[in-house]
């Protein structure tokens, strides 16, 4: 083989920096959308190498749905302090205290669409013009036709059957005043490609990734941490298993999957045999097969 | 996966009933990339919907409407990973009004596929399959010559094809063509070879999608340094550097080269080639770097770095093969913003030379009007010089997208002649 030509991972490592360097070019105000999750993790770490030695030009912005897990809390705080960057967070709990919008009722009540209204709130009164996510087009369906730069209306929605087209690398952030944009450096990489990345780079994530010893129930097919925001039924019983989590979302709707893998390599591995898809623990996407969709266009992630 | 491996991104043309979804589903399935409760929603699905089996075409169906008609309407993305390289599948569909997304999905290939139906031979969409892929400059093309069991697994039929193919294709500008008699849905030849063509000797496709040689595909010769942004550190450490932060469009630059900026013409060499934690001796298309120059100079987003002994062309007036993307048909002399790698002016269609009919590949010189889907040869004037390639030699230095300022919208985009 030639010597001039960048292998898969330096190709898509080069991409996104493109990415959130034109996105630096063509916003006033952008900021990282920081769940404390892998993808938005590794987002940060392509923002450092795409600006380096320059600090990271944005803030990080952090949904707060009120039901996390405590370690990503502390790994986001952390990481804020390693970067010296400054944190926005938006409050789903004041979003509910301010009566902008109603908690839901039941056993599998989530806060989960909720965080539309706080993160849109936030992007608005920020002003905020684009808000840069980790999300990934082999996610789920309704991502797959994601643009890296992406228009959203003064009301926040997404409207996948008008999006502007992306030819090449020319990106078209232009926009009007009130609207703004998501813009989605990774998505040309799979879950593989972000846990080959980690590994290479020996990328900082959140001990939940690894095996660990944890409090579950057994729910709709995945592990659920037992929490205080856990409502049991009668049937349901809490167990201690080993378990690590492929997704980090909120701690009332995250599965864990049972697991040894205990170091990058075993995740790797792991994941690399996996026969179900990363957003399979995930209660938030079982609801219908448009779930993604419907929240997307409303604004969501 | 080896971490030496390539990244090969392909575009699939063809109408729903060439099978293209069958044969993206059959390539996801038997590569063994399609996960466990993905193919049990397929399932699902397939059995609701009444069909034998499981309908693999069903995979690529991504949003709710399209879903509910059964089309793709825009492009979609799809990803698998083989021991030998990782591909990225843009997933276009190959109606004449969807043209646009066509033009799209092409406009980053390294290769596109294009389906033939073995009972029909070459029509008029395989013409204007073709026809995209030879504007948009895709280095390969995979000619699958699709249903096969339905034409008995003739060489015959497969022959003719070729034939069709061949004598409408050499008008055409297409560096690597390759034919493949398949059956998307009964497996034959896209991953397995097929045990029912003993006479076709070639590889299956995923086997000539795996061993294709792309990276002298890349242009090497001409150094081309579109600058995205200025790295200005407010450290102590950094109190004088100054990174021109891009990627490199083609070409090699090293550390000590002289170049020149342009379009000031300002010279200086390069000081050091920088990315986070290592300093390099060269960079390459496609790296993301930052460099740093020897000299002080002026410089900012929109400006090109370059090789001093191989300049692209400063121009105001180039011209374009245009297609047009927007709804809203193109305005004579209206002024649009013109995007050119990062560089942004204003400009105006001066002339519409001529209209292609995309199917006949005529060239129309009295229907002028460019309406969503036409692509036309056009001459623009721009406000202030252009740094440009043709689009032959260089597929990022000779591609522009116009947008319509009243909107915002991108309303075009155009390969340099």
């Amino acid at each position: 083989m030639s010597k001039y030509y960048l292998n898969y991972l330096d190709e898509l490592e080069s991409e996104a920096i493109f990415i959130l360097r034109e996105v630096w070019a063509q916003f006033q105000n952008p900021v990282i959308l920081f769940s404390g999750g892998k993808d938005s993790i590794l987002v940060t770490h392509l923002a450092r190498k795409a600006f380096y030695p320059a600090k990271i030009p944005f803030a990080l912005m952090h949904v707060d749905t009120g039901h996390n897990f405590p370690e990503t809390i502390q790994f986001r705080d952390d990481l804020i302090n390693e970067l010296g960057v400054s944190l926005i967070v938006g409050s789903v709990q004041d979003s509910i205290d301010e009566g902008r919008v109603a908690e839901e009722r039941g056993k599998n009540a989530t806060r989960n669409s909720l965080q539309i209204t706080t993160l849109l709130d936030a992007i608005e009164s920020n002003k905020v013009d684009c808000a840069i996510g980790g999300g990934r087009r082999d996610e789920e369906k309704a991502r797959a036709k994601e643009r890296f730069f992406s228009h959203r209306d003064d009301f926040g929605q997404w409207d996948p059957k008008n999006q502007r087209p992306e030819l090449w690398n020319i990106f078209n952030g232009k926009h009007f005043e009130g609207e703004h944009f998501r813009a989605f450096p990774i998505s040309n990489w799979t879950e593989m490609d972000v846990w080959n990345y980690i590994k290479r780079e020996n990328i900082a994530i959140p001990s939940l990734y690894y095996s660990h010893e944890r409090e579950v129930i057994w729910r709709q097919g995945s592990w659920i941490p037992n929490s205080e925001f856990l409502i049991l039924e009668d049937n349901e019983e809490v167990v201690t298993k080993k378990i690590r989590f492929r997704t980090l979302g909120d701690i009332t709707i995250t599965g864990g999957i049972e697991s040894e893998a205990d170091t990058l390599e075993k995740i790797a591995m792991e994941v690399s045999a996996m026969r179900q898809t990363e957003r399979g623990n995930r209660s938030d996407d079982k609801r219908s097969e448009s779930a993604m969709e419907d929240r997307k266009r409303q604004g969501y992630f | 996966m080896l971490d030496n491996n390539q990244l090969l991104r392909f575009t699939t043309a063809g109408s729903v009933d060439d099978g293209k979804s069958t044969l993206i589903g059959r390539l996801l399935y038997d590569s063994k990339s399609i996960f466990e409760d993905q193919l049990e929603a397929i399932e699902n699905t397939s059995r609701r919907k009444g069909h034998e089996g499981v309908d693999l075409a069903l995979f690529t169906d991504g949003l709710r409407d399209e879903r509910e008609q059964g089309i793709t309407i825009d492009v979609a993305y799809r990803y698998f990973t083989t021991p030998k390289r990782k591909f990225i599948i843009a997933d276009t569909p190959g109606h004449i009004q969807y043209t646009r997304n066509m033009v799209t999905g092409a406009s980053t290939a390294n290769a596109a596929i294009i389906l033939v139906d073995a009972r029909h031979g070459v029509i008029e969409q395989t013409r204007r399959h073709s026809f995209i892929a030879s504007l948009l400059q895709i280095p390969h093309v995979i000619v699958c010559v699709n249903k096969m069991d339905l034409v008995e697994y003739s060489e015959e039929a497969y022959n003719k094809v070729i034939d069709q193919f061949e004598e409408f294709s050499s008008k055409m500008l297409v560096k690597d063509v390759r034919f493949i008699p398949i059956s998307a849905l009964k497996g034959d030849n896209v991953v397995n070879r097929s045990t029912n063509m003993d006479w076709y000797q070639g590889a299956p496709l995923l086997h000539t999608l795996e061993t294709m040689h792309v990276s002298s595909d890349i242009n090497k010769v001409d150094a081309r340094f579109p600058v995205q942004t200025v790295l200005r550190p407010q450290s102590d450490k950094y109190r004088d550097y100054r990174g021109y932060a891009g990627r490199v469009s083609s070409g090699i630059f090293r550390v000590g080269d002289e170049i020149t900026v342009m379009p000031s013409g300002f010279t200086s060499r390069i000081k050091t080639i920088d990315s986070l934690n290592e300093t390099l001796e060269e960079a390459y298309a496609p790296m993301s770097v930052s460099i740093t120059l020897e000299d002080e100079i002026d410089i900012s987003r929109g400006d090109m770095i370059v090789r001093s002994n191989n300049k692209p062309e400063a121009s105001q007036d180039i011209e374009v093969m245009l297609c047009w993307l927007h709804k809203d048909a193109a305005k004579p002399r209206a002024k649009y913003s013109i995007r050119h790698t990062s560089n942004e002016q204003k400009a105006m269609i001066k002339e519409v030379v001529y209209k292609f009919d995309v199917n006949t590949l005529e060239r129309l010189t009295d229907d002028k009007e460019m309406n969503m889907n036409d692509i036309s040869k056009v001459k623009i004037r721009t406000t202030k010089p252009l740094m440009v390639d043709s689009y032959r030699e260089n597929r990022t230095t000779g591609s522009i997208i116009l947008i319509d300022d009243t909107t915002n919208e991108t309303v075009a985009a155009g390969m340099i002649v």
